[in-house]
């Protein structure tokens, strides 16, 4: 790969590349190489494949590329067929040798391994028709499942670099600052602050400047940012000179989670081949501009996404947020003017330089243009990652794309924003998601995580593992966090335990504004949202814990117990012999009895039993 | 319980001049030597703070910060239960009681015979397979009480 020393050898070198993936008429096979994926076991999928490829001497008509995340995640390992769009979920090793026999060399579907629609219960061929993708505009995680992360050829044969071009070539710095300002992007991380004024106050400041990504992406049940680093990091590193040039900086920094190494791995390779290429480092492109790109890991500290904390982690130190009298546009890493902007804002970047800003401005609301990346997990049928535009409903996200909640159980709230978000119930389901609903409702769109939960989620519970998350995440400097998160716990505890008493929700709501007004970072001041949110919309949950000792969801062991409904008991002995502690005993096809006193309330009887037969007292 | 490991003194001082003995990567470093012996010998320590120029307060002050890093043996699988939100609502808890009880230490510990440490760990990013578990660089998931179960007799094996 020879160094490209101007725009007119990028231009050629694309052309050819196109022109070559357009002549060959080859078959391509894409498997889904992503972490979610992976974690089903798409290497053994893919070894089979190349070797059954090679028995039947296809493997020269047939390519096969391992893609970024699809973002259909429940259904991995993923396989999708080009040209056609052929579209094969949850491919095991065992499946290989009937889809080369009957798709590949045949041309048609095997119908047993096809993709079956749970709402309308018909099978669909290609991967456009389904109503998780159809409904999606995936203006930024399209590309990951047709290019091969590892790849800079593929990424530039889908226009990549071609933003760039125009940064250097076509558009001054602050026509590029006033593109973004006009497109109205907004930070992605959660923030929402307006990108086009950051970069603009960044580059007002004097000194050496550094351009940063945080990608210490934290929020428990959120991985975007993991997914595109992983799928495309290139498209963050073209964002990321785009910016530099903006800003009139030489030096930047991924800043990537410790618990995040394929990312850390192909973003490795992705600056090594830009770098190559020269489209990264010294005099880009020929034009006498240099930037280059570091890659900093951190160590399994949440606190670590907060700016502040993030700039002293880069530094080598722990990791503790600052007071911000002073912003870090103006002086961060190093004490100099730093612009740090998140993962999916810096890819969103090249698609507005591209496609330019009004038409990135016409996708949205008012004040939130463009899509999201949203992580839809939790209790729903199609969970996985999902782009839409701001504006669409929480409805349409959980039900239409979600295909919404598994083994007919009742839909109870939606956790939005992570750690300083809130619960969102059923009564606002049709708010619009952007910056400015979810916060009139005492949530947050947040980074993008979105956590649905059924009747079987205690809400108590729920604000207990928060509250338990960020006690163990507090840096421990002020008071407020420290100390109000402690004690936030104990009580919490308490009520979970069976030992709550009148007066608690009170002292969590003290407890809570106290915190809200007082800590030093956002990690403290938006610590009691779950706890709040879920106190105003589950109140009767928690007076029930408080008061009746009890817990309708049957989550919290001490404050209930599984009881067998010998009405709808039709003693097909399932519970009995799944149960680990032989707690259940009776008759063939006569009502069962549970044992109280050997009940370690597993659940495991309560999920196997087909007839509703276990009920929570 | 593990006897502190044998250094190859060699391997520290590559690593560190990866870096180019530069302060700031102070927390890859560590990082870097805990992949090898799944902890950071305090042994290095002196040498961490020569070559990078640095205080010793401020090597303990990062290594007891950061999660990733021990100052304590570990087990030779390092058995990660991801607790996230996700996998929270879809019965973490349950698999993380039921590896404690088969490995018969609780988390945080390290079994008796050095094989397993188990840890939580808040969120591997692989949401949509929860249940997920790690073991050392591979990821489990989809996982219910006994293919957790599975995964950690199946390590066992290999081990003996």
């Amino acid at each position: 790969m020879a160094k490209l020393k101007d725009r007119a050898a990028l231009e050629e070198f694309r052309k050819k590349l196109q022109g070559t993936s357009q002549k060959r008429n080859k078959k391509l096979i894409s498997l889904c190489a992503g972490s979610g994926c992976g974690a089903y076991g798409t290497a053994k999928v893919h070894q089979t494949l190349v070797d059954e490829l090679k028995k039947q001497k296809l493997d020269k008509q047939v390519d096969v590329k391992l893609s970024g995340c699809h973002g259909f995640c429940e259904k991995g390992p993923i396989m999708v067929i080009h040209p056609e769009g052929i579209f094969y979920p949850q491919v095991q090793e065992k499946n290989i040798p009937e889809i080369v026999e009957e798709t590949i060399k045949k041309g048609e579907l095997v119908k047993s391994l096809a993709y079956k629609d749970p709402t309308s219960k018909k099978l669909i061929t290609f991967e456009e028709d389904i109503p998780f993708y159809k409904l999606q505009q995936r203006v930024i995680f399209g590309n990951n499942g047709i290019i091969d992360p590892t790849s800079i050829e593929d990424y530039i044969a889908v226009g990549g670099y071609s933003a760039l071009e125009k940064a250097l070539f076509d558009l001054k710095p602050k026509k590029i600052i006033d593109e973004i300002k006009t497109a109205g992007l907004r930070g992605r991380g959660g923030g929402g602050f307006p990108t086009g004024i950051k970069w603009e106050t960044c580059r007002r400041q004097k000194g050496d400047k550094y351009v940063i990504c945080n990608a210490d992406e934290g929020d428990p049940g959120a991985y975007m940012d993991r997914s595109l680093l992983e799928g495309n990091p290139h498209s963050v590193v073209e964002g990321m000179i785009i910016g530099a040039i903006a800003i009139g900086s030489h030096e930047g920094f991924v800043y990537v989670r410790h618990e995040y190494p394929l990312a850390v791995k192909n973003l490795t390779v992705a600056l090594q081949k830009a770098e190559k290429l020269g489209l990264l480092g010294k005099n880009i492109l020929g034009t006498g501009f240099d930037f280059t790109i570091h890659i900093s890991r951190g160590g399994g500290a949440f606190v670590c996404g907060e700016s502040t904390a993030l700039m002293a982690s880069l530094e080598g130190s722990p990791g503790r947020p600052k007071a911000k009298y002073v912003h870090t546009v103006e002086k961060g890493f190093r004490q100099n003017p730093s612009n740090l902007n998140n993962v999916e804002t810096w890819a969103n970047v090249p698609v507005i330089i591209n496609q330019g800003a009004e038409w990135y401005a016409s996708i949205g609301t008012e004040r939130s243009k463009g899509t999201k990346i949203f992580s839809l997990v939790g209790k729903v049928v199609n969970t996985g990652l999902v782009e839409v535009p701001m504006g669409t409903t929480l409805r349409s996200i959980i039900f239409d794309i979600g295909g919404g909640i598994p083994k007919k159980k009742k839909f109870k709230a939606v956790q939005t924003g992570g750690p300083s978000g809130g619960c969102i119930p059923e009564q606002f389901l049709d708010l619009p998601v952007d910056f400015d609903a979810l916060a009139k409702v005492g949530s947050i769109m947040g980074s993008g995580g979105m956590i649905v939960m059924d009747q079987d989620t205690c809400m108590v519970d729920v604000a207990r593992y928060f509250v338990d998350f960020l006690k163990d995440e507090s840096c421990g400097q002020c008071n407020p966090c420290r100390e109000g998160l402690k004690q936030m716990l104990v009580i919490l505890t308490g009520i979970c335990e069976g030992r709550g008493k009148e007066g608690d929700i009170e002292l969590l709501e003290e407890l809570g504004t106290m915190m809200q007004k007082f800590s030093l970072c956002g990690l403290g001041t938006s610590a009691p949202n779950p706890v709040l949110t879920n106190m105003l919309y589950f109140r009767e949950e928690y007076e029930a814990h408080i008061r009746d000792k009890k817990c309708p969801a049957g989550v919290c062991k001490p404050l209930f117990h599984y009881e067998i409904d010998a009405e709808a008991c039709t003693g097909c002995g399932v519970c009995a012999r799944k149960c680990p502690q032989e707690a259940i005993s009776g008759e063939k096809k006569k009502p069962h009895e549970l044992h109280q006193d050997q009940c370690i309330k597993c659940g495991i009887c309560y999920d196997a039993c087909k007839f509703d037969a276990i009920a929570i007292q | 319980m593990e006897t502190a490991v044998e250094i190859d003194w060699n391997t520290i001082g590559n690593i560190i001049n990866g870096y180019k003995g530069n302060p700031e990567a102070l927390l890859m470093i560590m990082q870097d030597i805990n992949d090898i012996y799944h902890y950071v010998p305090p042994e290095v320590i002196p040498l961490l703070v020569e070559k990078l120029a640095v205080k010793e307060s401020l090597i303990y002050s990062v290594a007891t910060f950061y999660k990733t890093i021990s100052l304590e043996p570990r087990g030779k699988y390092i058995v990660s239960v991801c607790t996230g939100t996700a996998c929270h609502v879809r019965g973490a808890e349950k698999i993380m009681d039921a590896i404690e009880g088969r490995l018969e230490i609780g988390e945080g510990q390290t079994s008796e015979d050095g094989l397993f440490t188990l840890e939580a760990v808040r969120c591997i990013g692989c949401c949509a397979s929860g249940p997920v578990i790690t073991v050392n660089q591979e990821t489990h998931g989809g996982l219910d009480r006994s293919s957790a179960l599975k995964v950690i007799d199946d390590y066992s094996q290999k081990a003996s």
